[in-house]
């Protein structure tokens, strides 16, 4: 397999419907109107020399490189920057241009270094390519004059370096970070000669904005900035596509290899989720693949205090299955279940649930969206009829109006979120909707024109109030109603929220949001051409969280914001397939596809799929398997890619319940904490050592590709397997594209998809033979359950409350560099951006409990307590403290309480009641819970043959 | 389980759906402790009828899950 390099046009495509017809030494094209010459040229494989020209930026114009000649006008303009027109008449390569070009390109080698051979691009460069493009053969005025040849090199960030020697200061760095990232951390300082790229004003790149994501990196034409693997390892030699472990965007990345080694991640500019944009995680932080703490070889124990002991593939699946088969036979066939994992591919989640399904003989199979956007799949399919979000990412650009609620877009989904920002910046509105001041309510060139800094636990009350106001202005598209929702439920809806209760005046009593701001950001969010919801945990993470769903899906319903591009409710996936995992039939009720259990018709499907019998009642979810635990009824469980003692609330609560259980089975990467409990352990493979789909946050199903064997010699799809057969069932899938099969031959809305398919390019479900390529938006001629259903919205205050004791209310949340339970970005360099979890502490609040920043302060609940440094912030409000839980050291879930969503057990980890107070050192908890670490961790020394 | 957690649960569910009118109310209640509640946890709550505190349209969606079961 080659080295993918995709063309470069030099200029972005344009979008324009007019088609201009010119000649281009001697060639005739056509290309849309708006077209630049050196695009027009590229598109009929004419390569014009460029520098400071690359098709994700806008045309800069400053290299001289590119320069062409047009007859009958004057001189030799850059065909970057020069428009095509009817009829006109271009010379590419006459001798006057040639001589120009040759001359600049002889200038910019005067101050760059001549080191080819030697070169860290050596191989791989622009610059050097372009060199020869123009046919450079002296440079005659030598290097001795003023130069920048030996400045210093930047390498403070872990992953990249900048050389100003090799900067020809082009500008594609500074403008890639403000077209591409829109964050604007680069600059060019200075004038003249003495210009030069700069992160913020005089800072190195670690220390400045700069936020990491490489787009600097792959704009750069020189290497002057350089990825540090590249200049450790040298050039990769051939790549493969695939598909970004992290979060629910689903970036695609070209893998470029040595063989079976990484050399580097480099965002490919055809995946349809990130267009060659990427973030510091998918982009940078993969090295934990080979990190150290891998666990390579299955292990297990009698107890979970006794010390680990490896042991043959064969040893460990023999243990799983008589362990699995001798507590079934003492304690009935629902005693036992499985975890299924977002981080894991759609092939090997289907396979997880399938072995509780079809070899367990029960329906005990749930996934991590349960604590994440299980409330999105009820509200979503109560009221839509299907539980997905509604649109594909491009659809922002067509957005004017962007509701932002309970979603940190720049940490969680920056990829997406530079996106969200780049259409801001183009004049879209923004609504926020969340307890903090997140970046996007006000950064460079980005504001929302409200932000609606709630107490926490009071969405419902809060969006009701919106669509009061909708309602009782007159701002309902009546029209969308009338054509597209159940009229009765609309009548009842729309009576519920004119009452007065639910007006802003009211709500602001409860919410903290004053009315006029709720007023103003209806008004606003009402009457947009085209108004979109994009939500996240803040949304779903609450007793209530199925409710705030379905008052987004309200809102949207009853302003027409549905069934087109630029509108419609999008959840932001956490992990990278959330999205993936559910539609796999991950959930104890449902069947992939989201069909319930209960439904006859869909279970003799499987049942002659798989030729067993289905139980039609739903088994239990992680909460009640864990209670279930304690009272004993429940007592094995097979845990994939999961680490539940880390993320799940209440720690103390799950750990009593694994605890409790006679077989924990952790099939992971590392020891995580969950393994901590565990009494069988078995090596997982990380996404570059598997084939397999991931399904993104916009019903993406994009491919998996192995670009290195399994470290520990079996991809996960195949462990599973190797359980299913060791308890008697005749599993014999060769590769993971069988596995699709079968779930396109059971999954209606799977039906169209195949590897095969997919290898032609990603697909959006359902893909089926209604939508044989895909559906990128949908409910666009009605919704999949028929009619819209408005359903009300009743607010219920969280019974976790504030009190003498709890005074302030805890939220918690993800930060940029990190990954939820951070197993894997721990295990990176992203470490030097957070190495620990802090605490965000408002002035007041600080200063009356005698807190100052960088403090060691107790974190304490009705729940547990913990301690971790506070950071002083008016980014939250008083009474709102928040902090993230990427780190088991300050194990955030100790204090989080069992409250969850009524409709789904989604744990409330957004409120939870704290005292906050000074402190010397960790917990009690942090301290016996570091011993109990280190115990557990133990691995018993082979004996020497 | 305990069967405190699971009528504390049961009544989130019923608050829910204490708008609709009594008869559906009672028939949603009930539906959901069907479709989503694994059965032990409604035999949980079963089991402790009598001493749990449950919610009017809760007790009856609860009792009529009980009288089902029962034929």
């Amino acid at each position: 397999m080659p080295l993918i390099q995709e063309t470069d046009y030099g200029t972005p495509e344009s979008s324009a419907a007019e088609q201009v017809t010119l000649t281009i030494d001697g060639q005739e094209v056509t290309v849309p109107a708006g077209t630049s010459i050196m695009r027009a040229a590229m598109e009929a494989d004419i390569r014009i020399p460029k520098l400071c020209a690359t098709d994700s930026l806008e045309a800069f114009g400053s290299c001289r490189v590119c320069l062409c000649e047009i007859e009958g006008r004057a001189g030799t303009p850059a065909s970057c920057t020069t428009p095509v027109a009817p009829g006109m008449k271009v010379s590419t390569t006459g001798e006057r241009v040639r001589r120009v070009r040759r001359g600049v390109m002889e200038l910019y080698l005067t101050d760059h270094p001549i080191d080819g051979f030697t070169s860290p691009v050596a191989g791989n460069s622009e610059f050097q390519e372009m060199a020869g493009l123009i046919g450079v053969r002296e440079v005659r005025y030598g290097q001795d004059g003023v130069n920048h040849l030996h400045s210093e090199i930047d390498v403070s960030n872990p992953y990249f370096q900048f050389d100003p020697a090799r900067c020809i200061v082009c500008s594609r760095c500074v403008r890639a970070c403000e077209e591409t990232q829109n964050t604007f951390a680069l600059t060019i300082e200075g004038r003249g000669f003495a210009s030069k790229v700069a992160a913020g004003a005089g800072e190195q790149f670690l220390t400045s904005e700069c936020v990491s994501c490489g787009a600097c990196v792959q704009a750069c034409p020189t290497g002057s900035l350089l990825e540090k693997t590249v200049i450790e390892l040298g050039q990769p030699e051939h790549s493969v596509i695939t598909t970004c472990a992290y979060c629910g965007v689903g970036c695609n990345f070209k893998a470029e290899m040595q063989g079976d080694t990484v050399v580097r991640m480099v965002p490919w500019k055809d995946g349809k989720a990130n267009h060659g944009h990427s973030c510091v995680k998918g982009r940078f932080a993969w090295g934990y693949a080979n990190h150290q703490d891998r666990i390579l070889k299955p292990m297990m124990r009698e107890k979970i205090t006794d010390p680990w002991r490896e042991v043959s593939w064969e040893e460990a699946i023999g243990r799983v299955a008589s362990e699995f088969k001798r507590i079934q036979a003492t304690a009935g066939k629902n005693s036992i279940g499985v975890i299924t994992s977002s981080r894991c591919t759609d092939e090997e989640t289907y396979l997880v649930q399938k072995l509780a399904r079809q070899v367990f003989g029960n329906n005990n199979t749930d996934t991590c969206a349960r604590v994440c956007h299980s409330p999105t799949g009820y509200g979503l399919r109560t009221t839509f009829g299907t539980s997905a979000g509604t649109q594909d990412f491009d659809s922002v650009e067509q957005a004017d109006v962007m509701m932002v609620v309970g979603a940190n877009p720049t940490d969680g989904h920056p990829v997406f979120a530079s996106r969200m920002k780049k259409r801001l910046r183009q004049g879209a509105k923004l609504i926020v909707i969340d307890p903090r001041r997140i970046d996007l309510v006000r950064m460079p060139h980005v504001e929302a024109s409200h932000h609606l800094p709630l107490r926490p636990g009071t969405n419902v009350a809060v969006l009701t109030s919106l669509a009061h106001v909708i309602v009782t202005e007159g701002l309902v598209d009546a029209a969308f109603v009338r054509e597209r929702c159940d009229a009765e439920a609309f009548a009842d809806w729309a009576a519920f929220v004119a009452e007065p209760r639910n007006s802003p005046e009211e709500v602001a009593k409860v919410s903290g949001v004053p009315a006029e701001t709720i007023r103003a950001a209806a008004r606003l969010y009402a009457g947009a051409r085209n108004g979109a919801i994009y939500y996240g945990l803040g949304v779903t993470e609450h007793s209530q969280g199925s409710t705030a769903v379905m008052a987004l899906a309200n809102l949207a319903m009853a302003t027409g914001n549905i069934g087109r591009r630029g509108v419609g409710v999008n959840p932001l996936r956490g992990q990278n397939n959330v999205q993936g995992s559910c539609d796999m039939g991950s959930f104890p009720h449902e069947l992939p596809g989201y069909r319930h259990i209960s439904d006859s018709a869909v279970r003799a499907i499987y049942e002659g799929e798989w030729g067993v019998t289905l139980d039609a009642e739903p088994g239990l979810r992680i909460p009640n398997m864990i209670d279930a635990a304690l009272d004993g009824s429940f007592r094995g469980v097979y845990i994939q890619g999961e680490d539940i003692v880390q993320s799940d609330p209440d720690t103390k609560h799950i750990t009593a319940g694994l605890a409790a259980m006679e077989c924990v089975v952790v099939h992971d990467l590392f020891l995580n904490e969950t393994a901590n409990y565990a009494h069988v352990f078995l090596p997982g493979s990380t996404f570059l050592e598997k084939d397999g789909t991931f399904i993104n946050a916009e019903r993406r199903i994009n491919l998996v590709r192995k670009v290195m064997a399994p470290r520990a010699s079996l991809a996960d799809w195949e462990v599973t397997q190797e359980i299913a057969r060791a308890m008697g069932l005749e599993w014999n899938y060769t590769h993971p594209s069988q596995i699709m099969d079968e779930i396109a031959r059971t999954t209606p809305t799977f039906a169209g998809v195949t590897y095969e398919k997919l290898a032609q390019g990603s697909v959006q479900w359902p893909c089926n033979d209604t939508a044989p390529e895909g559906t990128p938006i949908m409910h666009m001629n009605g919704f999949v359950r028929g009619t819209g259903n408005f359903v009300i919205t009743e607010y219920v205050p969280t019974d976790e409350k504030v009190g003498p004791r709890f005074p302030l209310l805890l939220t918690t949340g993800r930060i940029l560099s990190q990954y939820n339970v951070g197993a894997q970005t721990r295990r990176t360099e992203n470490v030097v951006w957070h190495h620990e979890d802090v605490l965000e502490i408002h002035p007041h609040d600080a200063e009356e409990r005698g807190v100052r920043d960088g403090d060691l302060v107790r974190l304490a609940s009705r729940s547990g307590e913990t301690t971790l440094r506070a950071r002083i912030t008016d980014r939250v409000a008083p009474g709102v403290v928040y902090t993230t839980f990427h780190h088991p050291a300050t194990q955030a879930n100790v204090v989080t309480s069992d409250y969850s969503d009524w409709a789904t057990n989604c744990p409330e980890y957004k409120v939870t009641a704290v005292q906050v107070s000074p402190s010397n050192g960790p917990s009690e908890w942090q301290e016996e819970y570091r011993e109990l670490t280190q115990r557990s961790r133990r691995i018993e020394a082979v004996p020497a043959k | 389980m305990s069967p405190e957690k699971l009528a504390y649960m049961a009544n989130q569910i019923g608050k829910f759906f204490a708008h609709q009118k009594h008869d559906q109310a009672v028939a949603a209640i009930a539906d959901h402790l069907d479709k989503f509640w694994d059965p032990r946890m409604r035999s949980g709550i079963l089991a402790h009828l009598d001493e749990v505190q449950l919610d009017p349209l809760v007790r009856e969606a609860v009792t009529a899950i009980a009288a089902r079961s029962s034929q």
